[in-house]
């Protein structure tokens, strides 16, 4: 069995902490800042930074915990423990895969958006 | 009853992450607090220095100045190092989050943040502020803010230190005459109208009034903090409580009551500064052989009939900045040699 994509009590229990509204206001922020963190990933990574690198997918798993996107929250955890060098010398794999999985992430928050 | 833990207060969060600024600043409005926040550490302690804040929500990895670097700066900092702060960190490692608390941190919450944690940990973090600040307060009122913030920032402990410092008595001529003249209500509004103008005099020229005695002060030039003029401030001192006390004792004759006479001694030298009594109750003093001094002094002008005698030490101290008259050596009660006096015009 695969883990779903959003963890729906996670997200339940946010809009009920939050309220419906603000919710979904959140994961448009989401929506809209992601892709900006997982472009530092490979910039920080071309750069040799590791700072930048380490605190964008530090950032990607905390919103990744929020939202209940669960695999993308391990998937970018594991590349804030593996740190910049050990994924510059195992290639660029996991980010691409982080990648896939922030479009799923985004097609499933999106339809919870609009449900 | 209002519930204190729900009690509203301003709260600073600091995130780089905009997700978890929102989501943070959400729940703490949604609780009933004003919110603020800064998206790094820098601007975090811009806006601490700026505003008063009751408390902060720290997250750790951010750019520019990160939350460790923040409670580092925290710790230095005199006027922030009591503000509560709770890191909000998703934080690897339990190394980290041991130098958080080990900074001064109150508490440690992971993220995603649970809101009914986060308001059980607030709760209790303001209710401790709450207790500090009421502390603070109570040594400022009963201290002065020289000896508040000496003991806040060495502590306290029983036992002092050798300074060079300026010590001047003074008190009020024929007190128990004019107090059994007028009703006590009367004679503690004077006493009030008094003390106001004095510590005013005092302070402002940088001197701690150490002990008040029915109509009697002491006070203190060069502790607990070193002044570069102690001697030359402490008679300026005395110069304008005589213009105040001359000053009120016109709006008293005006009214038809006695004016008010004040003599103050003043001595220069060495001393021992700090705290005396027992743990439970202490008091910021000085002794030695000046304070004796200027007591007998503030004593003699009554025999002088001048308002301000100084030592020489004084005297020596101020040059010829001032016009001083000498009277000559006194035998002083408890000295076994005499002393040079010196009156102040």
């Amino acid at each position: 069995m695969t883990a779903p994509t959003i963890d729906s009590a996670t997200f339940e229990e946010l809009k009920a902490t939050t309220g419906a509204e603000f919710a979904m206001e959140l994961v448009g922020t989401f929506l809209e800042e992601a892709p900006g963190m997982l472009n530092d990933l490979r910039t920080a990574l071309g750069a040799s930074d590791a700072d930048t690198f380490r605190r964008a997918a530090h950032s990607l798993k905390s919103n990744g915990n929020t939202f209940g996107a669960l695999t993308f929250a391990a998937q970018a955890r594991a590349l804030e423990l593996a740190g910049l060098h050990s994924v510059k010398a195992g290639g660029t794999g996991p980010l691409d895969e982080l990648d896939a999985e922030f479009a799923r992430v985004a097609a499933a928050l999106a339809a919870l958006r609009y449900a | 009853m209002r519930d204190r833990l729900t009690t509203p207060a301003r709260l600073l969060v600091v995130d780089d992450n905009k997700v978890n600024r929102l989501l943070l600043t959400r729940s703490l409005e949604l609780q009933g607090h004003t919110v603020a926040s800064a998206e790094n550490g820098r601007v975090a302690l811009e806006m601490l220095h700026r505003d008063d804040f009751d408390l902060m929500l720290l997250d750790m990895e951010m750019p520019e100045m990160d939350g460790f670097q923040v409670l580092e700066q925290l710790v230095g900092d005199l006027q922030l190092r009591d503000m509560p702060v709770i890191v909000t960190s998703s934080l690897e490692g339990i190394a980290n989050v041991v130098r958080c608390i080990e900074l001064g941190a109150e508490d440690y919450l992971p993220k995603p943040v649970n809101p009914v944690l986060l308001k059980a940990r607030i709760g209790a973090s303001l209710e401790k502020k709450r207790l500090r600040d009421q502390q603070k307060e109570f040594v400022r009122r009963f201290a002065t803010p020289e000896v508040a913030q000496d003991l806040q920032k060495s502590g306290f402990s029983l036992g002092g230190k050798r300074v060079h410092a300026a010590v001047l008595f003074s008190d009020i001529r024929n007190f128990t005459a004019l107090a059994e003249s007028q009703a006590p209500e009367e004679t503690i509004e004077l006493l009030n109208t008094y003390y106001a103008l004095m510590f005013d005099a005092i302070t402002s020229h940088g001197g701690v009034v150490t002990t008040m005695m029915g109509d009697g002060l002491m006070a203190v030039f060069g502790a607990p903090f070193p002044l570069p003029h102690h001697s030359e401030n402490a008679v300026r001192a005395a110069q304008e409580m005589i213009e105040l006390i001359e000053l009120f004792s016109h709006e008293r004759i005006a009214i038809d009551k006695p004016a008010l006479r004040i003599g103050i001694g003043i001595a220069s030298g060495e001393m021992v500064a700090g705290y005396t009594g027992t743990n439970d109750r202490a008091a910021y003093t000085c002794i030695g052989d000046t304070v004796n001094i200027a007591a007998r002094l503030e004593g003699h002008t009554k025999i002088f009939h001048r308002t301000i005698l100084i030592d020489n030490a004084t005297r020596l101290a101020l040059g010829d900045r001032f016009a001083v008259e000498p009277l000559g050596p006194v035998p002083l009660k408890g000295k076994t040699e005499t002393v040079e006096v010196f009156a102040v015009a």
